[in-house]
């Protein structure tokens, strides 16, 4: 990414402008293709925007406008039902992506700044492996195996959900904390033990801070995918462990009030708010 | 042992690289162990599930049988015995594929001026169109469909204005149906197809466009004969990025499709559920993992091509 925009600028201040062609108009603009990009910017923001619009809304329509009111806030912080799989969402993000991230962390030490060795590939595609399948295969795979595990032991605990999206999550931590260790060379670490600090020492205080905004970006980035993964948890679940997700999704099958539009607006700006992070994290320079 | 070879730095040397190598399988194992678990060792066991019994309420019995994977394609009747091919399966496959491709056409269409007008914008406003692109992107996916589902139903805005207006007089139904899938998907992953492009143009060279243009082509020409080959990698990246998702949506179809209109997602689902044949769901993952395998491999293909042309 930083490689890119610096590549970006010398490229721009090498060129003049965008230079109007001998036929008098822009050679990077093309007939109608702005307007489609538009056109398709405004598509892509609207069904979001009427969404949290009518979460807003004081009547029972999502189409209708009444007037303004928090009333579907107020009705969906009180339903306990919404108030459980809320909590169960986040306690279940919250482990995962902390287990998760600490393999992620020690997985990415392992495998980045390296010569090749032995099984280096094969840890490679092990650790992207989740991203290669379709959730729908994953989940009923942990489907099947988990019934036997159930059937055999009677246990029924969020254990299952939770190893699910522990192995989910490490993926999506692994890639932000290896791209950021290959942008940091060994000289740092190399001079720490040349002034005889203990590899401990050297990890502690030189690798481990530098790396730093890469394990906090793949915690935040691990932590809103656990909160979005609906099929997996779907098909895990044992009954009572609905989390809110597939709390809304069995909400659609009834009859869909502006309650939905509450808790979809704040699912969309809690993820909005930890990806706008992520971004400012990842995209730091040096 | 080592000891008394010690003096060779040559084996010294290997001794230290297999410490060395030592250490870092150990450092990988937490995640090694934890996806061997609970992602790709449940996929094996899936593979011998796929060869046994269904069992009478759903699970299996441990008997081989290889009906799992003969019922993907075909059944027997229930009267006379003969085999005959699973209609209902052949067209949820062909369903499932056509939707995938039309979705990938739908994003192409979309896509592509988004991504050019995105990377012909000045520097500094290129990441805010690009970060503008990406967050519906890394927004909650069912929430995303929720929001297609309020916008397309029989009650819906769409519908809502298009009876104010007068240009119907009746709601069109436009929930649960093929229309709604495409529609939905075509949504929900056009930012796939928008940044490999973008990443295409964005190094594209266009001095090679201005040489067009001073050689007599038309801006068509020019885009057909040039920019349409030089960007065509990130084209085909794309297309596959979002093919990929398309043929194992599951969520979208679910509450867009309804309950008539299954994608492959949708059928496996049913085999662990209403039709309780497990060894047939795990064929019909194990296909549809497959199919989505070439898809990648393809990918991978067209991609380190891409990297080694530089």
């Amino acid at each position: 990414m930083v490689e890119a925009t610096t590549t970006q600028v010398e490229q721009s201040a090498a060129k003049p402008r965008p230079k109007r062609g001998p036929k008098g108009y822009s050679l990077r603009t093309l007939p109608g293709f702005t307007f489609v990009a538009l056109f398709t910017m405004i598509v892509l923001y609207a069904p979001i925007s009427i969404l949290v619009i009518f979460s807003f809304n004081e009547g029972d329509s999502l189409a209708i406008w009444e007037g303004f009111s928090l009333q579907w806030y107020a009705k969906a912080a009180a339903n306990e039902q919404v108030q459980e799989a809320a909590i169960r969402s986040l306690y279940l993000a919250f482990i995962a992506s902390t287990i998760g991230t600490i393999a992620a962390t020690m997985a990415a030490l392992a495998t980045t700044r390296t010569r090749r060795f032995t099984g280096k590939t094969m840890i490679y595609a092990l650790i992207n492996q989740p991203l290669m399948v379709p959730e729908i295969v994953t989940a009923v795979a942990l489907l099947i195996v988990f019934a036997a595990i159930k059937v055999a032991t009677g246990h029924n605990s969020m254990i299952y959900l939770i190893v699910a999206h522990t192995a989910f999550c490490i993926p999506f931590a692994y890639l932000p904390i290896r791209a950021r260790l290959e942008t940091m060379d060994n000289s740092l670490e190399t001079a720490a033990r040349d002034l005889y600090a203990s590899a401990w020492q050297t990890f502690r205080m030189v690798t481990l801070p530098n790396m730093w905004p890469g394990i906090i970006a793949g915690m935040m980035l691990s932590f809103v995918i656990s909160l979005d993964t609906v099929v997996i948890t779907e098909f895990v679940k044992s009954a009572g462990q609905d989390t809110l997700p597939t709390y809304m999704l069995g909400q659609l099958r009834r009859v869909v009030t502006p309650e939905v539009n509450a808790i979809s607006t704040v699912i969309l700006f809690s993820g909005a708010i930890l990806v706008a992070l992520f971004f400012r994290l990842t995209q730091r320079k040096g | 042992m080592a000891d008394t070879h010690a003096y060779r730095s040559g084996e010294l040397e290997q001794e230290a690289e297999l410490a060395d190598t030592r250490q870092r399988w150990l450092l990988s194992l937490p995640a090694v162990v934890i996806i061997m678990l609970f992602a790709a060792g449940p996929l094996l066991v899936m593979v011998v599930y796929s060869f046994l019994t269904p069992g009478d309420f759903g699970n299996v019995k441990w008997e081989f049988s290889l009906d799992g994977w003969k019922n993907t394609l075909v059944q027997r009747d229930i009267f006379d015995d003969t085999l005959m091919w699973a209609d209902a399966h052949l067209s949820i496959f062909w369903r499932s594929f056509s939707l995938s491709v039309i979705t990938t056409v739908l994003t192409l269409i979309f896509g592509l001026p988004t991504a050019w007008f995105i990377a012909t914008q000045p520097p500094g406003r290129r990441e805010i169109w690009l970060f503008l692109v990406t967050v519906p992107f890394w927004s909650n996916l069912l929430v995303r469909t929720i929001a297609i589902q309020e916008l397309i139903r029989n009650e819906g805005v769409i519908n809502l204005v298009l009876l104010k207006i007068g240009i119907i007089t009746e709601p069109i139904q436009m929930m649960f149906t093929d229309f709604a899938i495409a529609f939905g998907m075509t949504y929900v992953y056009l930012p796939l197809m928008v940044l490999p492009i973008y990443a295409a143009i964005e190094k594209l060279d266009f001095r090679l466009v201005e040489a067009a243009h001073d050689l007599y082509a038309s801006r068509m020409a020019a885009f057909w004969q040039v920019i349409l080959p030089l960007i065509k990698p990130g084209i085909i990246a794309g297309s596959i990025l979002v093919f990929i998702p398309s043929l194992g949506a599951y969520v979208t179809p679910r509450v867009l499709g309804g309950g008539k209109n299954l994608m492959f997602g949708n059928l496996i689902e049913l085999q662990f559920g209403a039709g309780r044949n497990w060894p047939l769901g795990a064929a019909l993952s194990l296909m549809l993992m497959a199919a989505v395998m070439v898809a990648l491999i393809y990918y991978v293909r067209v991609t380190s091509r891409e990297k080694a042309d530089g």
